[in-house]
């Protein structure tokens, strides 16, 4: 039992709620989605989760405790989160931005180990930025530069991974690319993904359970088929749609319909 | 492991030894150069000695005249140079990576001027002198780094409001400085004046010790804490989620520039973007996106005491106090910085 839970949590900023009595269990060892329209909590929740945003009420626990009851530091080595847009510090190298997930495995006078070294090129393997090393991460193109933060996460070796919308300002094939990556993680080693998608089909296609909020409530969560209907994408993001199957993972696959544009035919199906 | 995993393992060694003997070179072409100036400065001056004589003066051989010029009067100087310089060149590294902005320096958040401030009031206003002096400019630089301090804390310290109310102080000192001046008698404002300007001619004895060893003792404090520097580099959020503290680790960290920088100018006066310029040199120089506080304290302690000797001996037709040297340096730098800053971000 080490899931990550939200137990009556709020969340906000200087006094505006942003999200009210929210209960979420991230179910271990899957690929968990949050999508949800703009300004929905969405974020918030993830970064209250990682205990990078302050609760105003409730609490999350992990494995049944408490977080803020952990240092820290133990938390790290437990739970990775990866912020939304982090950008690098000027002159820093591959190695050493990813290095820097080994903090919180290190002591007061840590040194980096052979060991620290053997977390981190396994990191860079299976990220597949291996071969950039010792190259600028200010000269890399953005696909590769998602990489290197998300190889940066997994030196922390934690069960458990938190990403905030990490497909944001990549390109369609990108975005693949990076999903994948994850599901090969969550596959080969366990880890609990859970992440704030903006795209909903990607999500629906990658993520063993949805979870989609609107207005800093839960609307529906559940496995992808079950969650992601009409009805449900009307309720969150107020928007006529169609849904129908993904002909390439069978997955719902959204399609919606707009002002300008109705199909001939209304499907009965979902 | 596969052979590529052990070529990788390996670059990534590599890269680690490469930076680290990079960071040890720049220190010690910094240590080198202020061996060359400190030496420089030894041997030259009203009283011309050879190498020989000033090798056997520093360890108190020799003449008792040449003794007494080494050891009373050039000596102290040099090593005021470099534990001021030090100190407040580790003072800008610790401000500009917490506070995460290259324009974050003591000289232009006000902490530099809170202790002007102190000390002309001391002087004008309290007729004081010598180590209460110094109190009162260690004061006043502390009160204005704890105003700073409460102006900008909103739930977490937060690095813009920390600078914009810290120029704020920087401007309201400043005036305060000039007003004091300015109802004062001519004489005794002119004796203020090095206290607005900087300079490490008069430090020497009990004073020296005091300043250098409160340094190395705040330079050990900073040496415990500098490891959160590296994630904190990253941004908050990722500096969390890596398991540090970020409000206590900002919090210690300006405790220990601002006493750094109050000790310094206590004694010192406030010099010159010396605090700003030279953790910029240190970090282009080291260039791997860290603090680069080691070298940033040896580029300190060099830019002064290159700095004092060009003041003191008219090289380059300047001849002025330590303080107006920098200023003549680092003011066309910051405007450098600030030109080349705003191309990288275009």
């Amino acid at each position: 039992m080490t899931n990550l839970r939200a137990e009556d949590v709020s969340l906000g900023y200087d006094g505006l709620r942003v999200i009210e009595g929210l209960d979420l269990t991230l179910p271990d060892g899957k690929i968990t989605a949050v999508v949800g329209p703009n300004a929905c909590g969405k974020s918030t929740l993830l970064r209250g989760l990682a205990r990078l945003h302050p609760l105003d009420g409730g609490r999350i626990t992990l494995g049944g405790v408490d977080i803020t009851a952990m240092p820290r530091k133990e938390l790290a080595r437990k739970v990775g989160m990866l912020p939304q847009s982090s950008i690098a510090p000027d002159g820093v190298r591959v190695a050493e931005l990813v290095s820097r997930g080994r903090y919180p495995h290190q002591g007061w006078f840590g040194r980096h180990s052979s060991d620290d070294d053997a977390v981190v090129t396994t990191a860079l393997e299976s990220t597949g930025v291996a071969e950039l090393v010792d190259r600028p991460v200010a000269e890399l193109s953005g696909g590769q530069r998602q990489r290197v933060w998300i190889a940066m996460v997994l030196a922390q070796q934690t069960d458990i991974v938190l990403l905030d919308e990490p497909t944001t300002f990549l390109d369609v094939r990108h975005q693949l690319d990076l999903l994948d990556l994850l599901t090969e993680l969550n596959r080969d080693r366990g880890t609990t993904v859970a992440m704030v998608l903006h795209e909903l089909n990607l999500a629906a296609r990658y993520a063993d359970h949805l979870v989609v909020m609107s207005a800093g409530r839960i609307v529906a969560e559940g496995a992808p088929s079950d969650v992601l209907t009409r009805e449900v994408v009307n309720e969150a993001f107020g928007l006529r749609a169609q849904v129908v199957p993904d002909p390439v993972a069978g997955s719902p696959l959204v399609v919606p319909v707009g002002r300008f544009h109705s199909s001939a035919v209304e499907p009965s199906a979902r | 492991m596969t052979a590529a995993d052990m070529g990788t393992i390996t670059a990534v060694a590599d890269l680690r030894t490469v930076r680290r003997r990079r960071q040890i070179l720049v220190v010690a072409g910094m240590v080198l150069l202020v061996l060359v100036a400190g030496t420089g400065a030894l041997l030259v001056g009203a009283a011309g000695l050879t190498p020989g004589q000033a090798i056997a003066g520093a360890v108190g051989l020799g003449d008792k005249g040449d003794v007494f010029i080494i050891q009373k009067l050039r000596l102290p100087r040099v090593e005021a140079a470099v534990v001021v310089g030090a100190a407040f060149g580790l003072a800008g590294a610790l401000f500009q990576s917490t506070l995460r902005n290259p324009l974050a320096s003591p000289d232009i958040l006000g902490i530099s001027s809170g202790a002007s401030l102190g000390a002309v009031t001391g002087v004008l206003a309290l007729g004081m002198s010598g180590v209460a002096l110094s109190g009162l400019a260690f004061t006043g630089a502390g009160l204005v780094a704890l105003a700073i301090w409460l102006l900008a804390w909103r739930k977490g310290l937060h690095s813009i409001r920390f600078v914009l109310v810290g120029v704020g102080f920087a401007y309201l000192c400043s005036s305060l400085v000039a007003w004091t001046m300015a109802r004062a008698d001519e004489n005794e404002a002119a004796g203020v004046l090095i206290w607005t300007v900087g300079s490490v001619s008069d430090i020497r004895g009990e004073q020296l010790g005091l300043v250098a060893a409160g340094t190395l003792v705040l330079s050990v404090a900073v040496a415990l804490i500098a490891r959160t520097q590296g994630p904190l580099s990253l941004g908050d959020d990722n500096a969390r989620a890596l398991g540090v503290h970020v409000d206590a680790a900002r919090v210690g960290t300006l405790l220990l520039a601002v006493a750094l920088v109050a000790l310094a100018t206590s004694a010192a006066g406030p010099i010159a973007f010396v605090a700003l310029v030279a953790p910029a040199i240190a970090r282009r120089l080291v260039n791997d996106g860290g603090a680069a506080l080691a070298a940033s304290t040896a580029t300190g302690a060099a830019l002064v005491l290159v700095a004092d000797v060009v003041g003191q001996h008219g090289l380059f037709g300047v001849a002025a106090p330590v303080g107006i040297v920098t200023g003549l340096v680092g003011a066309p730098y910051l405007l450098w910085l600030l030109a080349t800053n705003e191309k990288r971000s275009r």
